[in-house]
């Protein structure tokens, strides 16, 4: 039987942006959570959560993939996301999802019970009040929609950056308003998510921070891509990779020969 | 309203192009967002009022049958008359033939989104009558033969300049050399032309924010007084009203009203609250000589029992609209019919058909603001997702974008194959990207690089590193 | 031709997957609307004693730009009109509803005011009326039609000036429907509405024009209460 001071385990799910574009974010989720007492594994058979599908209006698809995250992740105490729109997916919608198959439902349910977002399962269930990490500046926060109102990721890493020396944060303007990413909206309504973007650069701005940070990385690598086409210097991280202390090299979109600005 | 909803795209460029709209809009954050959170923190049974709301809607929907039934009664015993619509052309034809049974010439009007569902005005003037709209946003988008971009605020989208450039070219009677700068000014102007027109109506027409089973009444919720003037003065009173108005009682209506003003315009209670029930009675010194109300269906009783019948639950207060990115950004009038927003997302294609309205539910980040707001707790992204759902099927959107989702699910559903090309591509993209750190430009990604750059990727896969690592 | 009536009540029956609710089965319906339960109401004028209701009264109508005169009786009512109108500047010729309410005030007391009893006509620059209560939840009024209380006196009049009996003052809209019911209750049982309740909470207002605030759209531009305190404040 299980000890009662065994290890929580704990399956990343690393998610399919951190994959392809930064897997820095991955070891941040991975170095935070064996700092925070856990075992992490990384199941092997995982790819993506079914968003893209799913809010395509293709339910086949989404429930394909969503099998294979649920035989994927049922061995685990825990499964934890860099980000809040594949952890929504799989706590609120693999539910609705499965709502016509009574046996899967039941296991997606399960499933959705230990399933967190990085960010608040290290405040509300691992119980961090701080971390050990140095960051030297002012930066603003900008709170992801599915993190936001699908999981009530608000206080947490606002308060877990409060305990990183020599990081003041600097809240900015309609923090929780849409960054205009949306996933497949960012493509095929272009223009409008480019302006929608383009106030929260504004935003952003005028917080007079010089670091921009979320827990999302398709929101991150929007409001990145905006903030680079608009010249502005505003240096942009996933929370997890402050959190973490892993700032050293590169932030979102700079060259990775040399920093920026050096 | 012939739907322009097809050319959602097109609109909407042009809107982001739009100076003075983009400077109109800016107008809806101090005034309705800020103003309606105001009033929420000065109510705390707000949340509870909410979930009292939901329930008496549900429950009144699940009786529909019922209390329509007894609405009818009571507008008959108080002396008043109901006439069932199926659909717009038969509203209309009762509206026509209402007015000219009574010899009808001008017809003064409330706002009323169920008269620009019916295109009731375009109707009239066809048949011979005189429409004038007397809200104010109503009016002004009347005598610019324009239609409404917000369901509160008609003109929400015009500036100042605008407003006197119209009213110059239509009140062609006053002095050309008045002063026209302000508010004020313009107000004062509508106020006397319209004063001219409520008096000489021969019928007016408003809406109904609610429907009373009880006592057989309706309700319209104002601030100007346009509509009681309106119902007042002429000789017949006409209300249209669509089936889900109804609720059971006074007591549920004012549960609602007490969330209406507070969502729409942040107001604790608007101006006027007028409760009608029948003509005048013998003794009575004024009011109309009749009361007719026109109950259009339209579509509504086929969304009962359906994944949309949440959305009969709407009270038309616009939260979702003065709170939506996308609204925000390319205004109401992108959105090519009469609702725009999120609500007019999930509205219009049940009234317009999915294959001239698929935009609207596309149109959205699922950002979930609008639900958050919503007085009556609708599921709007749930239900816009319902309408990607019946496209999908239909095989209604772009073929493109539909073998990009069956790639891409391939290759999600087999994680091997997955990996490896997910390594390839993090190599292939890094080495490219990795001098300036980001893209300007992606084959096949325009739509994201015509405004914006794209990120490199680190240059390895996390998977493949994570493997290398063990 | 279909009949329209029958037709949208049995898609609404398809719909909801039942036939029309037989005797049994719409009691509890009938019983609801009977029993017009009354739902949550807030407790900021509800948990208020009446002093305190009329107090918030006041601070509501007050923070929606109607003003608000206290006197002590009726008798003080035609001084403070008369106040009222020198001090803004506005004519001295009223028309008053024939409302039995107004009854016991003596506006002779003031010559100077021109009294018409009777129906607003356009042109009408004061009107005063009385009213059947006030909510305190909102600073809201309510009026009703009648042979004595035409609607359009209510509208017409640039300025509206209501007379207001402190007891008047209640906390909710529902003790307002309560009124009504008990006013206009029918011998057989129920009760009828009259053709028109006003519910009005300040002046006439329109943000149209870029969303900025203008008092005075087509209702009256002013809204004066003279709120009698017969000894209750």
């Amino acid at each position: 039987m299980a000890a009662e001071n065994r290890k929580p385990r704990v399956a990343l799910f690393v998610t399919c942006l951190a994959d392809l574009f930064r897997p820095s974010v991955g070891f941040a989720a991975v170095k935070l959570l064996e700092q925070a007492g856990c075992a992490v594994e990384v199941p092997r058979a995982q790819t993506c959560c079914g968003q893209p599908a799913y809010n395509s209006g293709d339910r086949a698809s989404a429930k394909k993939i969503a099998r294979q995250v649920i035989d994927a992740f049922q061995d685990f105490d825990y499964v934890v996301a860099p980000s809040g729109s594949c952890t929504g997916m799989i706590k609120v919608h693999y539910p609705a999802l499965f709502a016509d198959e009574p046996e899967t439902l039941t296991r997606a349910k399960e499933l959705a019970a230990r399933s967190y977002e990085l960010i608040s399962f290290l405040t509300d269930v691992m119980k961090l009040e701080r971390v050990d990490a140095r960051f030297d500046g002012t930066a603003t926060y900008h709170d992801s929609c599915s993190g936001l109102r699908e999981l009530g990721v608000k206080a947490q890493p606002r308060k877990l950056l409060a305990s990183v020396k020599g990081l003041t944060l600097a809240e900015m303007r309609d923090a929780e308003i849409c960054c205009g990413f949306g996933g497949t909206f960012a493509v095929k309504y272009g223009d409008i998510s480019g302006k929608i973007a383009s106030e929260k650069c504004a935003n952003v701005e005028a917080s007079k921070a010089a670091t921009l940070l979320a827990g999302d990385l398709g929101c991150l690598l929007n409001m990145t891509g905006k903030l680079k086409r608009l010249g502005r210097k505003t240096r942009v991280w996933h929370v997890a990779e402050v959190l973490a202390g892993m700032t050293d090299g590169p932030a979102i979109g700079e060259p990775m020969g040399e920093a920026e600005g050096e | 309203m012939k739907p322009t909803s097809h050319a959602f795209k097109e609109n909407a460029r042009a809107a982001l192009g739009d100076v003075n709209l983009q400077k109109a809009m800016t107008n809806l954050r101090a005034g309705f967002v800020e103003r309606r959170a105001l009033m929420i923190s000065r109510l705390p049974e707000w949340d509870g009022l909410r979930d009292e709301a939901v329930a008496i809607k549900r429950h009144t929907l699940a009786n529909l049958d019922f209390y329509l039934e007894s609405f009818e009664r009571n507008v008959i015993a108080n002396g008043g008359k109901v006439h069932w619509c199926r659909d717009a052309a038969e509203a209309n034809a009762t509206v026509l033939a209402i007015c000219r049974d009574l010899g009808a010439k001008t017809v003064t009007k409330g706002k009323s989104m169920i008269g620009e569902e019916m295109a009731v005005n375009e109707y009239l003037e066809l048949n011979g009558m005189i429409p004038v709209e007397t809200d104010l946003g109503e009016y002004i988008i009347q005598i610019r033969h324009e239609g409404p971009s917000h369901i509160i605020a008609p003109a929400i989208h015009l500036v100042k300049e605008q407003i006197a450039e119209s009213f110059r070219a239509t009140h062609t009677k006053l002095d050309p050399k008045r002063p026209l700068d302000d508010a004020r000014q313009m107000c004062d102007e509508a106020r006397g032309i319209l004063r001219q027109q409520f008096l000489a109506a021969d019928v007016g027409i408003t809406g109904a924010n609610f429907l009373i089973a009880e006592t057989g009444s309706s309700i319209i919720v104002t601030n100007e007084g346009n509509g009681d003037l309106t119902q007042t003065l002429p000789r017949a009173h006409i209300v249209l009203a669509s089936l889900e108005k109804i609720v059971p009682t006074l007591e549920d209506a004012a549960t609602i009203l007490r969330l209406l003003a507070r969502s729409a315009t942040g107001q604790e209670f608007s101006s006027y609250t007028t409760v009608s029930t029948g003509p005048r009675r013998p003794s009575d010194i004024d009011g109309p000589g009749q009361y007719h109300v026109v109950l259009l269906d339209n579509g509504r009783s086929a969304m009962l029992g359906t994944e949309f019948e949440d959305m009969l639950r709407c009270i038309r207060c616009a939260a979702c609209l003065n709170h939506c990115p996308v609204y925000e950004a390319v205004g109401g009038k992108s959105y090519g019919w009469v609702y725009p927003g999120p609500m007019g997302s999930v509205l219009t294609p049940t009234l317009v058909g999915i294959e001239e309205a698929g935009n609207l539910p596309n149109a959205s980040t699922f950002c979930g603001r609008c639900e958050s707001v919503c007085p009556m707790r609708i599921p709007l992204p749930k239900m816009m997702r319902h309408w990607r759902e019946r496209e999908f099927s239909r095989h209604l959107s772009p073929a493109s974008w539909r073998w990009g989702l069956a790639f891409w699910t391939f290759f999600a559903t087999r994680p091997r194959l997955y990996h490896a090309a997910s390594g390839a591509a993090a190599r292939m993209l890094g080495f490219f990207g990795k001098r300036r750190g980001r893209f300007r430009s992606l084959p096949l990604a325009s739509g994201w690089t015509g405004s914006r750059d794209m990120p490199a990727p680190q240059g390895r896969s996390f998977h493949s590193l994570w493997k290398s690592r063990s | 031709m279909t009949d329209a009536r029958a037709d949208t009540l049995d898609g609404i029956r398809r719909a909801l997957k039942r036939g029309k609710l037989d005797e049994q089965a719409a009691a509890p319906l009938a019983a609801r609307l009977k029993a017009h339960k009354r739902n949550l109401i807030p407790k900021r004028a509800a948990g208020l004693d009446h002093r305190g209701q009329i107090a918030l009264f006041t601070a509501m109508a007050e923070g929606v730009n109607a003003t608000v005169a206290r006197v002590a009786s009726a008798q003080d009512v035609p001084g403070a009109v008369a106040e009222y109108l020198s001090r803004l500047n506005l004519p001295s010729r009223l028309v008053v509803t024939p409302d039995p309410a107004l009854d016991d005030i003596p506006w002779a007391k003031r010559p100077l005011l021109e009294i018409r009893k009777g129906r607003a006509e356009d042109g009408d620059a004061v009107g005063v009326t009385a009213c059947s209560a006030a909510v305190a939840e909102t600073g809201t009024l309510m009026l009703h039609s009648g042979p004595e209380s035409p609607t359009r006196n209510n509208f017409l009049p640039d300025t509206h000036i209501v007379v207001l009996r402190a007891n008047q003052v209640a906390a909710s809209y529902e003790d307002g429907f309560d009124q009504l019911r008990r006013k206009f209750a029918k011998p057989e049982g129920g009760f009828s509405m009259p053709r028109t309740v006003n519910f009005i909470t300040g002046p006439s207002r329109t943000a149209d024009i870029e969303q900025r605030l203008e008092l005075g759209m087509h209702g009256p531009r002013r809204l004066h209460i003279v709120l009698i305190d017969d000894g209750q404040a």
